[in-house]
């Protein structure tokens, strides 16, 4: 029965989707109040009919409804709880479901908070929100459909990866597709400017928030899925360049350059085409990323083919809403007159460059991940463009930008003063110095780009810090004086300085975790001890286990530090029953200034079981950076002028130079 | 000036172009050409205990069209085209051998006994060596050989009704060549 | 400044960082190409020593030595095979007769030193260029089988 209201729901839900891409752009063409108004009800409708049937898939899943050909292949009655539900989208049926849910959870999102928008812009965002809604409503039930059935029931699921059974993987594809599908707002509003044929700062303001959402979810996502990466795997890799994670990245680095390029259109009135532009690629980006996952695609040209109806729809769809908007783009855009040009040294010329290699880095990273298949779709050479590529492209890109990233928010409007940065910056030079000196004291024998990389962690952090204690006057004036500063600074200051602050952690983390880390591989035997980044690990030995849905292997080893005890780690190899797999689970303790590794593989016959240990210096900080930047995108969305009411009015005030922000 | 903003259009057009020749005109065939007509592989299989005869690679030069089917009993897949596959057996429409890809045998009996068991043969393949000699992908595929033992045809995923119309029916009427 | 002056700025700096990322590319993409070779392959389109490659076929049977954490295995395709060694813990599928995909460097005396094996797969799959790779080795014809 659960199947059939879910079934059901999604047509209900196709038909206000129907309705809301439809009615409201027609009310807006012919300033029809009631129509344009009429987005906001079925936005409503469309997001309460997903959900009832997202939670109708959920119940089947909980309830192990094997009549169901998804629950079947993915569920199984003996998985925990919470992986039946997770298993919900750990399939290509499930993960379309929570895309549409998602998408109209954004739209209702809008028509509620968006009490302050014009209503013609409202209804026209509104409308296109529909409209994606409808293809990818399209999709789902045409084909794939998540309810259909199964019959005869088998007795018992397949059961769900058991490398996808864990909990970092459980809520990883949830922010991502928050990430994804929070750019179709920004998108949406992005066509409707185009259609309006009005792009001004108001518009900015409005677009803003949506953007930072998407892109607090999308860097939660991406670290969530990487921190999988590192402690599931079993390889002490936390980044493959893999062209799924590099999906994942595209419409990132696009929504970083979209951040920045719409505080220009905000203050400047300038980029705006530009930042349309952006608009439109960070949510193709995701529209790609989505499908080239979700359709196999980057494992094998042949995924795409092997199901050629679903194949030809994406393709469809692709070209209808990428083709379709880029088109009006060339067609609109030219009309729309920017703000004149500006200085070089100036904020604006910073976010410029910051955009440009921003985009670039994007490119380089869509050619390198689409490459392979083309090829391989065109002649049958079977290439990987793997890290080497990205390395050597991405890198040259980023220094720099993190380079230059320290010095922009120091720079003002229109034309910046650029000695007076610079003699700003002079303690952050020291600070440089300081960390070098302390860096090559510790160990002598890192790489080259490892010092480089230190120093870049040094200078922006230490000009990050500076830049925010002189907008609270800090040491300037009486403390109390800054605390006033401090509570009064926008929020979305704050925002910016932790976002940035989260950036330097990253570069640290990366760094320190690449340059310095040690790593042993040998066959211990139990009892045997061996020192890896100055700690001793004793591996006392392996006894065999049952676990839920799983029988395992697990080792102890005893860690000294200094000759004392200082922690016990057990980590374990593995063996589902359904579907058969083995997965190595690495155990893990994370510290401030490194994280011990340790894996165990199998016995060798002679008593004696391959160990792989390591000590991983500061890699914990890449995913602390990017939950700093995470709450620093929630700072700057909690600011006053972007909420709602306040928006207007704020625009006048908040012009002061030292009040206006970046981030 | 007018090319700067035409310039996202035509770049992604270039783009989609290139996908949509992928899709539409390098269709990667499920099968490569290289297969058809090819005898089948040698092999001599136990059979899944209680569903005798065994198979091998004489059984499939039969005289007449028959299909190789390879299930496993933790396939779901296989499971949604088994009353496919009962159907055929029931009308007699053709004999289906059944290869058991990396399973366990009691599973297997198990399997086929609640299921039911559309098989004239079926062999155990349980390391999938002889799934590896047939190019399997993985389960379920569906070959259809000729009356002297070449393979003509493969389904790969569970047959459906528009393949047992268009690939596997009008193949049982023709000329068996 | 000038209007003209400030717009050559911006277009000199926009050209700039694109030559930047388009040379960058050029440079590193013909020595980053990581080809995908089976034996068979690769007695055809031989690679030089010392250049980066994946290698994929099947774990031979009866061909896993293990000797402490260094693995000595051969890739087979059915019509060829190459031996391949690899420090290091394999990964959870690795098996004899299963699928796997290797990426590393020949040495001198034609050994595959494997840097990483990969077998990312789930056990009804194997991995996709794998399959075609044994398909495409001709293994079909029975009088080729050993």
């Amino acid at each position: 029965m659960t199947a059939e209201i879910g079934q059901f729901s999604l047509i209900l839900a196709l038909i206000a989707a129907i309705l809301q891409g439809t009615l409201p752009l027609i009310g807006a063409a012919r300033q029809n109040v009631p129509m344009m108004k009429f987005g906001d009800n079925a936005s409503l409708v469309q997001f309460l009919t997903v959900s009832l049937a997202l939670v109708a898939l959920m119940m089947a899943y909980v309830e192990s409804d094997f009549s169901i050909l998804n629950v079947a292949s993915n569920s199984h009655s003996l998985k925990p709880m919470l992986y039946k539900i997770s298993g919900v989208w750990g399939n290509h049926e499930g993960s379309l479901l929570l895309w549409v849910w998602i998408l109209a959870l954004f739209g209702y999102a809008v028509a509620a908070f968006g009490r302050k928008l014009p209503y013609s812009l409202k209804a026209r965002v509104l409308s296109i929100q529909g409209l994606i809604g409808v293809g990818f409503l399209l999709f789902v039930i045409f084909t794939s459909n998540p309810f259909e059935r199964i019959d005869p029931a088998p007795f018992d699921g397949r059961g769900l990866n058991p490398l996808l059974q864990d909990p970092g993987l459980a809520f990883h594809p949830p922010f991502l597709y928050l990430g994804y599908v929070g750019l179709s707002v920004t998108f949406s509003f992005a066509i409707a400017a185009l259609i309006e044929g009005k792009v001004d700062p108001a518009w900015a303001r409005w677009v803003r928030p949506w953007t930072l959402a998407a892109w607090s979810f999308l860097t939660l996502g991406i670290a969530l899925g990487s921190w999988w990466a590192y402690y599931e795997l079993g390889w002490g890799g936390w980044w493959f360049w893999d062209p799924v994670e590099n999906a994942s990245f595209m419409p990132w680095l696009a929504a970083t350059a979209l951040l920045h390029s719409a505080i220009v259109v905000e203050k400047r009135d300038a980029l705006k085409n530009w930042t349309i532009l952006l608009a439109i690629i960070a949510f193709s980006l995701s529209l790609l990323g989505t499908f080239l996952v979700r359709s196999g695609v980057l494992n094998s040209v042949h995924a795409f083919a092997s199901d050629p109806d679903r194949g030809v729809f994406v393709l469809a769809f692709l070209i209808v809403v990428i083709g379709g908007s880029l088109t009006l783009y060339s067609f609109r855009a030219p009309t729309m007159k920017g703000g004149g040009l500006f200085a070089p040294i100036s904020r604006e010329g910073a976010l410029v460059l910051n955009n440009l290699f921003l985009s670039s880095a994007a490119a380089t990273i869509l050619l390198g991940t689409l490459y392979p298949i083309f090829l391989d779709a065109f002649s049958g050479t079977k290439v990987s463009v793997g890290e080497p590529y990205f390395n050597a492209t991405f890198l040259p890109l980023a220094l720099p930008l993190v380079f230059a990233l320290a010095l922009g928010p120091f720079l003002s409007w229109k034309r910046a003063d650029l000695k007076g940065v610079l003699s700003r910056v002079k303690f952050s030079l020291a600070f440089v110095a300081v960390v070098l000196g302390t860096s090559w004291w510790l160990t002598d024998d890192g790489p080259f780009l490892a010092y480089v990389g230190m120093a870049l962690f040094a200078w922006l952090v230490a000009s990050t810090f500076i830049e925010w204690a002189g907008r609270i006057k800090l040491f300037q004036t009486s403390f109390k004086g800054s605390w006033k500063r401090l509570v009064n600074l926008p929020r979305s200051a704050h925002g910016m300085t932790l976002a940035h602050l989260g950036v330097a952690m990253i570069v640290l983390g990366i760094t320190a975790s690449d340059a310095w880390q040690s790593e042993q591989l040998e066959v211990m035997r139990p009892g045997e001890s061996s020192v890896v980044g100055g700690y001793e690990f004793r591996f006392d030995g392996a006894r065999e286990l049952k676990g839920p849905n799983y029988d395992y292997l697990q080792g102890k080893f005893t860690i000294f530090k200094d000759g004392d005890e200082f922690i016990t780690l057990f980590p374990e190899q593995r063996v589902y029953a359904s579907p058969p797999m083995e997965t190595t689970e690495a155990a893990i303790w994370p510290m401030i200034s490194a994280d011990l590794y340790v894996v165990i593989g199998e016995e060798d016959g002679k008593g004696g079981y391959a160990t792989r240990i390591y000590h991983k210096p500061f890699i914990s900080w890449i995913w602390a950076g990017a939950i700093v930047m995470f709450i620093g995108g929630g700072f700057s969305l909690s600011d006053r002028r972007f909420r709602i009411g306040a928006a207007r009015k704020k625009s006048v005030k908040s012009q002061t130079p030292e009040a206006v922000t970046g981030v | 000036m007018k090319i700067r903003f035409l310039a996202p259009l035509l770049t992604f057009s270039a783009i989609a172009i290139v996908m949509a020749y992928a899709l539409f005109f390098l269709n990667p065939s499920e099968i490569p050409t290289e297969l058809v007509n090819k005898p089948a592989p040698e092999f001599k299989l136990d059979p899944v205990p209680g569903h005798e005869p065994g198979l091998e690679t004489a059984n499939l030069k039969a005289g007449k069209i028959t299909l190789l089917n390879v299930f496993a009993s933790w396939c779901v897949a296989c499971l949604a085209e088994h009353p496919t596959l009962m159907a055929l057996k029931k009308k007699g429409a053709v004999e289906i051998y059944g290869l058991n890809y990396k399973d366990r045998p009691k599973a297997a009996a198990e399997w086929l006994a609640r299921n039911g068991d559309p098989y004239t043969r079926t062999g155990m393949d349980l390391k999938g060596r002889v799934g590896i000699d047939f190019g399997v992908y993985g389960v379920p595929e569906t070959f259809i050989m000729s009356a002297d033992g070449k393979i003509l045809d493969k389904i790969i995923g569970p047959i459906t009704e528009k393949d047992l119309n268009t690939r596997i029916l009008p193949l049982l009427k023709g000329p068996t060549s | 400044m000038t209007r003209k002056r400030r717009r050559l700025y911006i277009v000199l700096s926009g050209m700039a960082v694109l030559a930047l990322s388009a040379s960058l590319i050029l440079m590193s993409f013909e020595d980053s190409l990581v080809f995908f070779r089976s034996p068979s392959d690769l007695a055809d389109k031989p690679i030089p020593v010392g250049r980066n490659f994946r290698l994929g076929g099947l774990v031979e049977e009866g061909s896993v030595v293990k000797d402490g954490v260094e693995i000595r295995f051969r890739v087979t395709d059915l019509a060829q095979s190459i031996a391949v060694t690899y420090r290091g813990l394999v990964p959870d599928l690795f098996r004899e007769g299963q699928g796997v995909v290797t990426e590393g460097q020949l040495n001198e005396e034609g050994t595959f030193v494997a840097s990483s094996v990969l077998a990312k797969h789930d056990e009804n799959y194997m991995p996709p260029e794998v399959a075609e790779s044994l398909k495409d080795a001709g293994h079909w014809q029975p009088e080729d089988k050993k």
